[in-house]
């Protein structure tokens, strides 16, 4: 484990009550239990249970609109900024509700990162970037170990060689592979456990699309990670669980291998084959 | 899309355009693209022509004011010889003694000098109607200049000594010579003394400095209006300081933190209302509320700033909202994401990135109301203050006051000073404007 | 051609298919080497084992199959990859069959052995096994390292194959229709060469696939044949 996770149990202690189980169990348990979500009165989420493996790759594919992209930010609680978003049922990591009343958000986001679809990194120089989560969460005690968060950071993102001589340029200044990596590295440098990433290469071509699947291939030796994708065919190359969603139902999960080769049911054929948009 | 999923064509009339061949349409659109090029024309002069109108009734009030205040920018003055007797005025070590200076009649001195250019004035009257052809505070002003020297020189020297402003008004041709003497200021021998200056050379135009170093004075020609423009600039400081962090809080409070709901929309609109309340409204709270249930002191720029800034509140709030609102809620998302609190995320990320719209909202605010004159009437900085101010609590007038007061003053000397001033302050809303647009090119990001 | 995908993981695929190949290709020729080894020694023993040995290659080409398919569904190979992982579908097969006829060889000499020494007729398959061995040797080569034009020449040296087994066809049946008694062991013989000349086949096949594999598109001519109508009217 990098340096900068034992600061992390560090602050600990100082948390409050309900967060003190998630930080401490070397286990990270992921389980939905019976998730619905409601916009108002219009439910995008219908009764989707299923565990998340750890230190593995899970993918949520489907069509537009079929609730992955909302399924997925449950677990960091980004749904919470969206007015009149109402989540039902229960997301536990480690036994602890995510929706409870104990739970801080701030902290929760610590613990399991994002990912967005258009790469969105701050328009401050490269190394700001990457340093503003730990400094936020207070994980550096003094400049020395925030430059080595992230070089660390970069390093594991696979940014570090590519920007190592330019750290004072804008993060925006970066390519759009570049800058998503950037953003990549920006979240892991604050330790989390999960990585939650919504369509991370939707706006990237195929070689740089191609270099962030090997970066997460790699990944996943580190952290659980949560992708959802609309193209299936990046699923099957990068993710060993997938999940298939359709109008809000989780249709069919299991191992990518079967889906891809002899899915059980009938609607993930379709949808895999092309048969259905 | 077989033939049957199109509508049915006998719903249409047989000669319609839409279902005729191509060319006879294209023939129909090219007759119609004449009407259509004419109308645009006849927009286009429209416009034009408003442009043309605007323009012209800029140019007609520009020019009014630049005709009537240019002449301020000189000042008449006579060349008088005065030997200033160094005894009277020194101590023991030969630097001047302030208390024999304060007790010395100076505007004397330079009455009995200015009488050496006419020997053959004698008698009371004539000497007091020659004396009135000089500045009253000219012994003054002489005084100033010898102490801020710091030695007396020795023998008779030349001072250029300011002229009163009835001469003033005479030598730039305000004051018509041909009407009878009983409705002038200047009567007939005072008439023959000025030509006699003039022969000689003893008077002259100069650059009228005192304008922009003096505060103000009864006497137009030791008038400036520094005085005011200190008072408007603390005023103007104090205002920036109270609004600015308040509305930028009031706006990332209402954007991102009130709880959406009845009471936030009732916020919402009596904010907007109130950018639409009359100025003298607030002149009005500021007397009541802040001079006579606090007690601050009157017709100081601390009160002035307090009631300008509840009047450009609404202004910055509605600017840093709309800024706050042109940031990409991706930012956002990304310090959320990250852990940010709500706070942290609008103050380490929103709020730098809507910085050029809030300071530009901010400087249009304050313009605005650098030229207010209502409230600041309210509150009493209508006082006639002869001194700079040196503080924020010191009594002090606005700029736009001090137009106001001379422009309603009998002088005629004090309507084209009024004029001039009013012409100071365009340059500095001018300036003002271009620093906003300055920095707002500066700091803009492109996304 | 050996550019290593961005992909580790593809590359570790792909490298796993290219292993499972060379192995079942290594099997297939030491079974069909044994078991022209044992036509001369005929040691029942030995033959027997080989028999058994058959299912190692089934289950090899089962797994190709399976790893294959995965490739094809996950990864969706484009270019020289689908190509590869096409060749490598055929070539277990192939190799599987050449397997497979080993092991019908050493049946039929098992049984050859039974019938005792004197009924076999004294003919030299020898040639052709030998001929056919080195066949499958460059045939294996080829996989590890292909090349268009050495696989090219494989395909050519199928004719003297043909040649071979027409002359010992001929010898064959006259010893049969001499001696009565040489017909059991004789048919026998019979369909040993026919194998032997089917295993000649298919390494011919591994090189056509192998020269699919270099070129993109398959090779164009008819495998030149020795005209058997003629070799057989010449009794």
């Amino acid at each position: 484990m990098v340096s900068f996770m034992m600061h992390d149990t560090n602050s600990a202690t100082q948390m409050k009550k309900g967060n003190d189980r998630m930080t401490n169990a070397a286990a990270n348990q992921i389980q939905a239990d019976d998730v619905s979500v409601f916009y108002g009165d219009k439910q995008a989420l219908f009764n989707v249970s299923l565990d998340i493996e750890q230190h593995a790759v899970t993918s949520l594919i489907g069509p537009s609109g079929c609730g992955k992209s909302t399924f997925l930010r449950c677990f960091n609680r980004m749904n919470d900024v969206i007015p009149q978003c109402r989540v039902t049922g229960s997301i536990r990591i480690d036994g602890t509700d995510l929706n409870g009343p104990d739970v801080d958000p701030v902290l929760l986001r610590a613990r399991v990162g994002m990912v967005f679809q258009k790469a969105n990194p701050f328009p401050k120089t490269i190394y700001e970037n990457v340093a503003y989560g730990p400094r936020i969460h207070g994980l550096a005690a003094n400049k020395d170990e925030l430059d080595f968060i992230v070089e660390d950071s970069l390093q594991k993102a696979g940014l570090w060689a590519e920007v190592k001589d330019r750290l004072q340029d804008q993060g925006t200044g970066l390519s759009g592979g570049q800058q998503q990596r950037l953003c990549i590295a920006r979240a892991i440098a604050v330790g989390p456990d999960v990585l939650l990433m919504d369509e991370p290469c939707s706006a990237l071509d195929p070689i740089a699309t191609a270099v962030i699947e090997e970066l997460i291939a790699q990944l996943q030796d580190r952290f659980t990670i949560l992708i959802v994708t609309h193209s299936m065919q990046q699923a099957a190359r990068v993710s060993k669980r997938t999940a298939y969603f359709h109008l809000g139902e989780l249709v069919e999960y299991g191992d990518t291998k079967t889906i891809f080769t002899n899915p059980a049911n009938q609607q993930t054929e379709a949808y895999i084959s092309g048969r259905i948009g | 899309m077989s033939k049957t999923d199109l509508p049915p064509s006998y719903l249409m009339p047989s000669d319609s355009l839409y279902l005729v061949d191509a060319n006879t349409r294209m023939a129909h659109i090219a007759r119609g693209l004449v009407k259509r090029r004419r109308a645009a024309r006849r927009l286009r002069y429209a416009g034009i022509g408003a442009i043309a109108t605007a323009l012209a009734f800029l140019c007609i009030l520009l020019g009014s004011i630049f005709s009537n205040g240019y002449t301020a920018l000189c000042q008449t003055e006579i060349l008088v010889k005065i030997e200033i007797p160094a005894a009277e005025l020194v101590d023991a070590t030969g630097a001047i003694d302030p208390k024999k200076s304060q007790a010395f009649n100076w505007s004397g001195l330079v009455k009995k000098s200015f009488r050496k250019i006419f020997p053959d004035v004698t008698g009371m009257m004539d000497k007091r109607s020659l004396g009135e052809l000089v500045s009253a505070n000219a012994g003054y002003d002489l005084r100033r200049q010898i102490e801020a020297a710091g030695i007396v020189p020795a023998g008779e020297m030349a001072y250029w000594i300011t002229a009163s402003d009835d001469v003033d008004m005479l030598v730039k041709g305000y004051m018509d010579r041909t009407i009878d003497e009983g409705a002038r200021r200047i009567k007939d021998h005072q008439l023959i003394w000025v030509d006699q200056l003039h022969e000689q050379g003893l008077i002259r135009l100069a650059f009228n400095s005192t304008f922009f170093t003096a505060a103000d004075s009864r006497e137009p020609e030791s008038a400036g209006i520094l005085g005011a423009v200190v008072g408007s600039a603390m005023a103007l400081i104090v205002t920036v300081l109270l609004a600015l962090p308040l509305a930028v809080m009031s706006a990332i409070y209402l954007e991102y933190f009130a709880p959406p709901g009845k009471l936030t929309d009732f916020i919402e609109v009596n904010i907007n209302n109130l950018a639409a309340v009359p100025s003298i409204v607030f002149g009005l709270l500021g007397l009541a509320v802040f001079l006579g249930f606090f007690g601050f002191p009157r017709s100081a720029p601390l009160v002035g700033g307090m009631v300008l800034a509840l009047m450009t509140l609404p202004t910055i709030i509605i600017a840093t909202r709309a800024s706050i609102r042109a940031v990409p809620s991706s930012i956002r998302d990304a310090a959320l994401g990250l852990g940010a609190s709500p706070m942290q995320a609008a103050i380490d990320h929103v709020l730098p990135l809507a910085m050029p719209g809030i300071l530009t909202g901010t400087i249009i605010g304050v313009a605005q109301a650098l030229g207010e004159t209502a409230p600041l009437i309210m509150i009493g900085m209508v006082a006639f203050v002869v001194d700079v101010p040196t503080s924020i609590t010191e009594p002090a007038t606005a700029l736009p006051v001090q137009i106001f007061m001379w422009s309603d003053s009998a002088e005629r000397a004090f309507y084209e000073r009024a004029s001039l001033a009013i012409m100071a302050l365009l340059a500095f809303l001018i300036s003002m404007n271009f620093l906003g647009v300055y920095l707002r090119r500066k700091l803009e990001r492109k996304w | 051609m050996r550019n290593d995908h961005i992909s580790s993981s593809f590359n570790e695929d792909m490298a796993e298919l290219t292993q499972c190949l060379a192995e079942l290709g290594r099997l297939a020729q030491t079974q069909f080497a044994a078991s022209i080894d044992g036509i001369a020694t005929q040691d029942v023993a030995a033959l027997q084992a080989l028999i058994e040995k058959d299912r190692a290659l089934d289950e090899l080409e089962a797994q190709i199959h399976t790893k294959a398919f995965e490739v094809i569904a996950m990864r969706a190979p484009a270019a020289t990859d689908l190509r590869r992982v096409l060749v490598a579908l055929k070539l277990a097969t192939s190799l599987e069959r050449i397997g497979d006829f080993a092991k019908n060889i050493a049946a039929r000499t098992i049984r050859i052995s039974e019938m005792g020494n004197e009924r076999i007729p004294g003919v030299n398959i020898g040639r052709m096994a030998e001929l056919v061995n080195s066949l499958v040797l460059d045939a294996l080569v080829l996989i590890d390292t292909p090349d268009s034009q050495k696989a090219v020449q494989i395909w050519s040296r199928d004719v003297e194959v043909d040649h071979l087994y027409g002359t010992f066809n001929q010898e064959v049946l006259a010893s049969m229709s001499r001696n009565a008694d040489m017909v059991p062991t004789g048919s026998h013989l019979l369909f040993i060469a026919k194998n032997i000349e089917r295993v000649g086949d298919y390494a011919t096949s591994v090189a056509e696939q192998i020269y699919f594999l270099v070129e993109g598109v398959m090779l164009d001519d008819e495998r030149p044949k020795a005209d058997r109508e003629v070799t057989i009217n010449k009794i």
